[in-house]
């Protein structure tokens, strides 16, 4: 009976010992200072957005500092990283203990829009900056708003619903039919486009709702089949985007009907293949073939990473670089003092040209509308998009007037 | 004797904690402690194996997010809210689950969990992907802000007291005799005159109240309730914190608890390594290491 | 259009018939289950795991050696009965004398680190599997486009799982697997070498799993996670069926299939926990379930 309750005590208090031992630990990683600059890059690095985001947001951000020298103010500028697995729970720790005692000034990309909301709430606490990259929800801008340490810097759901619905609509496609994933993300994105269909002249004959990470969308797709609409919607991301239409190939529904996927990068078309993703319509803003400059950077990351960058990764070096210019210029790495000047500053590098920050944290830039090419029409791996047109960020994006952000609003 | 001496070292490092370590860390490591106590009293007291505890401890933190959030509720009642929501899903799980035995109860765990997935997916209240997010810790009977996290950290270790001085008090009952009779042989038990599947009933919806407990209180020390709290991964987690500290003993499952936390934060760069890594722990404690961690040290040092 | 419950004939034709092929998936995995645990009288949590491992193979051998879908589906289930048997005799034989909730335990735990590797080194978005050009395209059958693929898949499994049935009912292997798992001291007092036939067993189901896995890779994508998505719901599936009957599982995976195809014609929120649903009302009427014997 003692022998039984001594061991336990040793145990248990080697347990507690233990466990007191690993959080000191934690505590002692990194100081605050003031001077030397810390990047925190909070990403998906192996669920499913890591394509999206992943190792090569990471990559991305580090060419910017890089590309920026390295150093500021005589210090080296330190980046680090983390995968949040897509849960809010993981994003809100490491953000956290970033913010509070890893002296990390700034985060950058932030995908999924669970956690982009949660790591922007953060920032706003603790008073640091968050740029949101990867998430799609116009919350960010609007209800949730965090303007003076919250930047949506790449697209949302207002943007993407903008740019495909009315180019689509304009192109011939009035009569719609969405195929949408059910939760928060999906609905917005279906109410968003429906408006814009409909505003711009078309119809919107039905929709279809199917739970998250459905992996058999044929049935779903028999009833847009049937709908005999003209375009079917697809206001679902990632997995689900590529299981549409991969289904739809399937069904031969592609021969009648057009598909719109409303989220869609450059690495999903890889992942679909051609011969699936064919005549897709689709909107990023940016690809890596747009022009020389944007050419040349892709080669360089293609160097690192050994495949093409899709607008995320872009995204996530520009907004870094931009970061890295305004403390420069703002003389320290005061939240307000930076935001100031990266509000101060347009943004003209080979992202995009005159990109502006808006006062939300919305960043007000152009959006392509791109066709997915046929087989035959590709020259190589990654040559997969058309250019059908540009639509310039006033246009694209929510203005100002309309946004539902508390401080904004009339 | 050396026991109160034990767990009244125990106590005094509880209390000292947050000077030390990181208050955040340390309510996360708490919740999931009680979290796998409770799952223990039904594995390791009861020997009946939940898949699908996550119902429970997620479903809560929804509920008691909700309250805190939506209706403005002081964070005590919240857990209250909380809690009872689990109680009544375990009320109706458990009479349906403890129909079957062995195998076929985890299965059914498993599969009534995932339908209670399923539906937090598509409630509104609950906002699917995006979870409920910036739950207000709100004024504790409306007197004391937990706004500071060392005060809510004592909130925390409050909940985690009462939780596990009442699983303490099961296990040390008749009534925990009877459920360790069971677990050790339901056919000579019911031969007894006892009521088993009453007492395995029983057993179910006390621990699912205090794993509801526990959700409650996660959702709001870390101001969240997501959908990773009701999913399946959840509920193998919390397998395995109890398996690697031990089951069927009464401070194996937080060990457990504390390791596997620290290891996701810690490891949290590795990516998906992480979930090999846990499955590797399962097979290798499967294996070789059945007691756990505080069980293989008392048998070892049981046995001098 | 002809409309039968407000529903167009086409799209309630096309639900059913892809609910069968949904079905045809469940049955055989949970084919496998049944054969699995019926001899080993464990609950192979690995079983999603390894189909997606089915699926992986195929994809690997087509992008690493150029093997196509046809050998595919021979080298895959092979290479996924391989790895059974290494499974069942260093890790499985350990736990025969245990309670069978180690087998759950330990199969989870390998399930996941299947899944964290595949995750590890191809991510989780899925791999594109390309039909087989023969396959291509649909029979137009004027109320309702037929992919042939999915034809395939229904004709193909409802084979499998009659040669299965066949195989255990009617031959000897399949009558000693039967004595064997009704009294394993007896049959191997009689010569036979019980324990080879259980690893036997193991790798036959996991086999069959694998073999879904290649047929599943062109109508899903080939993504570490298909095995998780699917392993529940077989589960589902095996608690309503029973586990002592194969003909059991294999009516009750087509015929849920067929259940989930028409919820999602007529409420298609509830696609996801009818099955589940359909599981608790079994529970509450017949707890062995509809085919099962009880021990």
């Amino acid at each position: 009976m003692k022998r039984h309750l001594k061991t336990s005590a040793i145990a248990l208090a080697t347990a507690t010992l233990l466990g007191l031992c690993v959080t000191p630990l934690q505590a002692q990683q990194g100081k605050l200072s003031g001077d030397s600059v810390k990047i925190g890059v909070l990403t998906d690095m192996s669920g499913v957005y890591a394509d999206y985001g992943g190792p090569g947001a990471v990559a991305a951000a580090k060419m910017a500092v890089q590309d920026f020298g390295g150093k500021m103010f005589g210090k080296p500028i330190e980046v680090v990283n983390a995968d949040h697995q897509n849960k809010p729970d993981i994003a809100k720790n490491v953000t956290q203990q970033w913010f509070d005692r890893d002296g990390v000034d700034m985060t950058v990309e932030n995908l999924n829009s669970a956690v982009a909301l949660t790591v922007q709430g953060l920032a706003k606490e603790k008073n640091k900056i968050s740029i949101i990259t990867g998430a799609a929800t116009a919350r960010l801008t609007n209800e949730d708003c965090a303007p003076g340490n919250g930047i949506h810097y790449l697209m949302d759901t207002i943007a993407l619903s903008n740019v495909v619905g009315k180019a689509i609509v304009k192109d011939g496609g009035d009569s719609w039919f969405f195929l949408t994933a059910d939760y928060a993300f999906g609905h917005s994105l279906e109410k968003d486009t429906g408006e814009v269909v409909k505003a711009t002249g078309g119809s919107v004959k039905g929709a279809v709702r199917h739970p998250l990470a459905t992996t058999d969308f044929s049935s779903f797709l028999l009833q847009a089949q049937s709908s005999g609409a003209k375009v079917i919607g697809l206001a679902n991301a990632g997995g689900d985007t590529v299981n549409s239409i991969k289904a739809a190939a399937e069904f031969g529904l592609t021969k009648k009907q057009n598909l719109a996927a409303l989220l869609m990068l450059l690495t999903d078309v890889h992942a679909l293949g051609l011969n699936t993703a064919q005549g897709l319509y689709l909107t990023e803003g940016w690809y890596w073939d747009l022009n020389d400059e944007s050419r040349k950077w892709a080669s360089r990351y293609e160097a690192v990473m050994k495949k093409k960058p899709n607008s995320n990764h872009a995204s996530v070096y520009s907004a870094t670089m931009h970061y890295l210019k305004a403390v420069q210029a703002a003389g320290t790495d005061d939240t307000a003092a930076v935001m100031k000047k990266m509000q101060e500053t347009p943004i003209n590098d080979m992202f995009a040209k005159n990109g502006q920050l808006r006062p939300d944290g919305r960043m007000v830039h152009d959006m392509y509308l791109f066709q997915v090419k046929k087989p035959s029409e590709s020259k190589g791996a990654w040559d997969y998009y058309h250019l059908k047109g540009t639509i310039k960020g006033e246009e694209a994006f929510q203005s100002l007037a309309n946004s539902r952000c508390p401080a904004f609003k009339k | 004797m050396n026991r109160a001496l034990l767990y009244a070292v125990l106590l005094l490092a509880l209390l000292v904690a947050p000077w030390i370590g990181y208050p955040v860390f340390l309510m996360k490591a708490l919740c999931f402690a009680l979290f796998a106590s409770a799952f223990n009293l039904l594995i390791g007291f009861t020997g009946l194996l939940s898949f699908g505890h996550a119902m429970f401890f997620g479903f809560s933190a929804y509920v008691a997010a909700h309250a805190a959030k939506v209706w403005g509720l002081t964070p005590e009642l919240a857990v209250v809210c909380g809690t009872l929501s689990a109680t009544a899903i375990g009320i109706v799980t458990g009479w349906l689950a403890v129909r079957r035995q062995g195998i076929y109860f985890a299965m059914v765990t498993l599969a009534l969990a995932q339908m209670i997935y399923f539906i937090c997916v598509q409630a509104p209240f609950t906002y699917a992907e995006d979870g409920i997010q910036g739950v207000p810790r709100g004024q504790l009977l409306g007197l004391f802000a937990l706004a500071n996290d060392t005060v809510m950290y004592y909130f925390v270790l409050g909940v985690f007291l009462i939780g596990f001085l009442l699983i303490h008090r099961i296990v040390h009952s008749p009534f925990g005799q009877v459920l360790k009779s069971i677990r050790e042989n339901e056919a000579r038990a019911l031969s007894l005159g006892y009521h088993v599947d009453r007492y395995k009933l029983m057993a179910f919806v006390l621990s699912a109240t205090i794993a509801g407990m526990a959700g409650a209180t996660k959702a709001l020390a870390l101001g969240l309730a997501t959908l990773t709290d009701v999913s399946w991964q959840m509920s193998g987690e919390v397998v395995l914190m109890t398996l690697l500290g031990g089951m069927g003993t009464i401070l194996g499952p937080s060990v457990g608890a504390a390791i596997i936390v620290t290891m996701q934060n810690y490891l949290a760069d590795l990516g998906s390594w992480v979930t090999t890594i846990m499955g590797a722990t399962f097979v290798i404690c499967v294996l070789v290491f059945r007691r756990g961690i505080v069980g293989e040290i008392a048998h070892r040092f049981g046995r001098h | 259009m002809t409309e039968l419950f407000g529903i167009p004939v086409q799209a309630l034709l096309g639900q059913l018939m892809l609910g069968l092929v949904n079905g045809s998936f469940y049955a055989i995995l949970s084919l496998g289950l049944a054969v699995i645990f019926g001899m080993l009288n464990i609950v192979n949590f690995a079983h999603g795991a390894l189909y997606m491992v089915g699926a992986f193979f195929a994809w690997m051998l087509l992008n690493y050696a150029g093997i196509g879908y046809w050998a595919a589906l021979l080298l895959a289930p092979i290479g996924v009965g391989l790895i059974g048997v290494v499974i069942e005799k260093t890790m499985l034989q350990w736990l025969r004398q245990l309670d069978h909730l180690y087998g759950l335990l330990l199969t989870f735990g390998l399930a996941l680190i299947l899944e964290g590797v595949f995750r590890e080194f191809y991510g989780s978005s899925g791999l594109p599997y390309d039909l087989p050009d023969v396959f291509r395209g649909v029979f137009d059958l004027g109320f309702m486009m037929l992919p042939k693929y999915r034809v395939w898949v229904i004709v193909m499994s409802i084979v499998l799982c009659g040669a299965t049935w066949f195989m255990i009912e009617k031959t000897r292997l399949g009558a000693y697997l039967r004595a064997g798992t009704e009294n394993p001291q007896l049959v191997q007092a009689f010569g036979v070498n019980v324990p080879l036939l259980i690893t036997f067993t193991y790798a036959f189901g996991v086999g069959l799993a694998g073999l879904a896995g290649v047929m599943a890779a062109p109508i899903y994508q080939v993504s570490p996670l298909m095995g998780s998505n699917i392993i529940i719901v077989v589960f589902a599936v095996v608690v309503i069926g029973g586990m002592g009957s194969i003909l059991g599982s294999i009516v009750t995976g087509l015929a849920l299939g067929l259940i989930e195809g028409l919820t999602k014609v007529f409420f298609a929120e509830a696609s996801t926990t009818v099955v589940f649903v359909i599981m608790a009302i079994v529970l509450l009427l017949r707890p062995a379930g509809l085919f099962g014997r009880e021990k």
